[in-house]
């Protein structure tokens, strides 16, 4: 195993980017960094049952992409995909209340963790499968290339994914027929235990993208900004019928892989280094530095999400039980 | 236009079709209502294995006859994320059995992601799977329907004759969920390939546009002494049994299914309650036979019509075997279904 240190490249002056877009940014990821935290806690007084994979220090990924994307494009998401469908605009209470089992959850309290997501935001509801994600998003882009809708596909997957046949098929597929997706690795370095550089020959993994026809790039993946600049990009080839791009995120998940997972595996250096490159008070400072940004003004963003995210939780306490009858609809459309 | 081209072979008033030239109609009469209906799929621009999309290439074009890359996983999820979003895909297999390479996609993705969703999305999607066993050794010969049969959330069509695979097909490519429509290898009647001959293999097949309903059965001969449920092949066999036993002076009556997925169990319960004895014959292996689900069914609503056990006549428990004596040794031939007929009435 090769320890592989964040290198984050020098910071890009945020002074022309809209204040709008920046605060949005901030707000996503503190937004996903206090809902992730709070599902642990939730998890740990046995309010949610089964399993949960938390995506805290993985959040400028998911925001500066889903940001890059316009709403009616669509993204699908992983076993690990709270942070990607917040991102994308998933409100927290639906999110939360899915957690808890509840007719109020996004998915009538019938996906679970494993399975957030709506269409109403577009965010195809998560495909726990690990790859299995890949040639449906194909297909979802197959089918805006045909309505010629100009909607793309993000599709996010993990490093370990890209081992998956699955995964070899749908980039194929995207690639002959130029779709318009976006293939987004968040490469945390790890399936489970298992690290890249036990099962990658190669240095990265957008290295492949160009033995199947399409570009590929591996970009720091903790800077949502240099997110969603490639990501950016990679939508406007798509839009224009260029077909697909590999972008590779490199980030770091800041817990174990689920809930009863220590993390031992990982050595104490790798963990640090990339701990000090927490991409959410990193980005904090940077704004801090721009006269547009006050500390105030940050706290006021923080404390509105405080208040949701505890609202998300009273929200899906206090809603009903489902009804038993549930367990039998939604089988087939009629 | 080239209708005419494809239709040459066809005299005017010449309306008996095999089931590959059925389910041609079917499919051509759906592209030109529907846009949102594309063939995807292995050499589909040459006419796919049996010849289900032969001439349609010239007809609709690349956009609407997809030639696809050996890339079972990639196409499946690719069709269900376009019928996600809106599309009906019909995706074409050589084979049936190389879906086992994409079973994920079917058993844990299109056949889930309705529920799991609470009902948000809609997969419209039809697979066009030749099945069973036709001399090529064991993998190439699974009862695909067999192994399908335990999923939740799918439907499963097995139609046997021209007129019952045109109004089906209809059926499935209009039906918003996704549909195994399953034809024998030996049923197709595709040039070249070897058709089964039978009173029902080929047939009349109506000009006019109809539908069959997805989960009605039909009684394909109707009889006093014995009920026989069998789909597929077996139906033939059964069909060509029942004309001998009939010169011993036993009466059979033969319901096919047509579709597995929903099951039209009143069908047979009525007919159960006619005759008192009860015989299902598949091609599928025996264990877990979707005959084990009709017979239990039965069991539990008629069983106090019967005069005698329920039987079934199903290929035991082993892949299928090459050599054409042993291959014919293991799956139901007309021998082993009048045989079990005779039994059954003695009981
Ligand atoms: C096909 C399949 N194999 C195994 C698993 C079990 N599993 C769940 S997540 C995971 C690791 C995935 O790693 P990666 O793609 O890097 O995503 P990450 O968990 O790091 O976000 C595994 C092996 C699975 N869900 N699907
Ligand atoms: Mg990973």
């Amino acid at each position: 195993m090769k320890i592989r240190k964040p290198e984050p490249p020098k910071n890009k002056s945020i002074t022309g980017y809209e204040v709008n877009l920046l605060e949005e940014m901030y707000r996503r990821m503190y937004r996903i960094r206090k809902f992730e935290l709070m599902v642990n806690t939730q998890f740990l007084k046995g309010n949610i049952p089964g399993t949960i994979h938390l995506s805290h220090g993985q959040e400028a990924s998911a925001v500066g992409a889903c940001l890059a994307l316009n709403e009616d494009d669509f993204i699908t998401i992983t076993h690990r995909g709270h942070g990607q469908a917040i991102a994308k605009g998933l409100s927290t209470k639906s999110i939360m209340a899915e957690l808890f089992g509840k007719a109020t959850g996004c998915c009538k309290g019938k996906g679970g963790s494993l399975h957030i997501g709506n269409m109403s935001v577009g965010v195809l509801p998560a495909i726990a499968i690990v790859g299995a994600s890949s040639p449906i998003a194909a297909g979802m882009a197959f089918a805006f290339k045909r309505k010629e809708s100009k909607q793309i596909v993000c599709n996010f997957f993990g490093d370990g994914t890209a081992n998956k046949g699955d995964w070899h098929e749908a980039l194929n597929l995207a690639a002959i027929w130029s779709l318009p997706v976006i293939f987004l690795c968040e490469n945390n370095l790890y399936g489970v235990s298992t690290h890249f550089s036990d099962v990658f020959p190669i240095e990265n993994i957008a290295d492949r993208a160009p033995a199947y026809g399409m570009p590929g790039i591996t970009i720091y993946g903790n800077d949502p900004i240099i997110v969603y600049e490639e990501v950016l990009e990679a939508a406007k080839r798509a839009r224009s019928g260029k077909g697909p791009t590999l972008v590779e995120c490199l980030t770091y998940r800041q817990g174990g892989h689920k809930r009863d997972d220590p993390a031992t595996y990982r050595p104490k250096e790798e963990v640090d280094a990339w701990l000090k490159q927490d991409p959410i008070p990193n980005f904090r400072e940077r704004l801090l530095k721009d006269n547009r940004f006050s500390d105030e003004n940050l706290k006021a963003i923080e404390q509105e999400i405080d208040v949701e995210i505890a609202e998300a939780v009273e929200f899906a306490q206090n809603s009903p039980m489902l009804s038993i009858s549930l367990a039998l609809e939604d089988v087939y459309a009629e | 236009m080239q209708n005419k081209k494809a239709n040459r072979s066809l005299k005017e008033n010449d309306r008996d079709l095999t089931i590959v030239q059925a389910m041609r109609e079917a499919l051509r009469e759906e592209m030109y209502r529907d846009q949102k209906v594309f063939v995807i799929g292995e050499d589909v621009r040459i006419g796919g294995s049996f010849l289900f999309t032969l001439g349609m290439f010239d007809e609709f074009g690349p956009e609407r006859i997809i030639n696809t890359p050996i890339s079972e996983v990639g196409f499946i999820g690719l069709a269900i994320g376009a019928a996600i979003q809106g599309l009906r895909p019909i995706v074409d297999f050589q084979y049936s059995d190389f879906l086992l390479t994409a079973f994920d996609q079917i058993a844990q993705q299109g056949s889930k992601l309705r529920y799991m969703s609470g009902g948000q999305v809609k997969i419209p999607l039809v697979f066009q799977l030749p099945t069973g066993a036709s001399g090529r050794g064991a993998q190439h010969a699974n009862s695909i329907e067999g192994i399908l049969f335990h999923l939740p959330g799918i439907k499963i069509v097995t139609p046997a004759t021209p007129y019952d695979a045109k109004g089906l097909f209809k059926s499935a490519v209009r039906d918003d969920n996704m549909v195994f429509f399953c034809v024998h290898k030996l049923l197709y009647g595709s040039k070249g390939r070897q058709l089964v001959q039978s009173n029902i293999s080929k047939g009349f097949v109506p000009e006019e546009e109809y539908l069959i309903p997805l989960g009605v059965g039909e009684v394909k001969r109707e009889g006093t002494d014995v009920t026989v449920v069998a789909n597929l092949l077996m139906l033939h066999r059964v069909m060509n049994a029942a004309e001998e036993l009939a010169k011993e002076g036993i009466s059979i009556e033969i319901i096919d299914p047509r579709t597995l997925v929903p099951f039209d169990t009143d069908l047979v319960v009525n007919s159960v309650k006619k005759t008192g004895r009860l015989l299902i014959v598949e091609e599928s292996n025996e264990r877990g036979g979707w005959g084990a689900q009709v017979a239990a069914d039965i069991a539990a609503r008629a069983i106090s019509y019967l005069d005698a056990p329920i039987l079934r006549l199903a290929t035991p428990d082993v892949p299928i075997p090459y050599s054409p004596v042993l291959e014919s040794a293991v799956i139901p031939n007309k021998q082993k279904i009048i045989d079990m007929i005779i039994r059954l009435t003695k009981k």
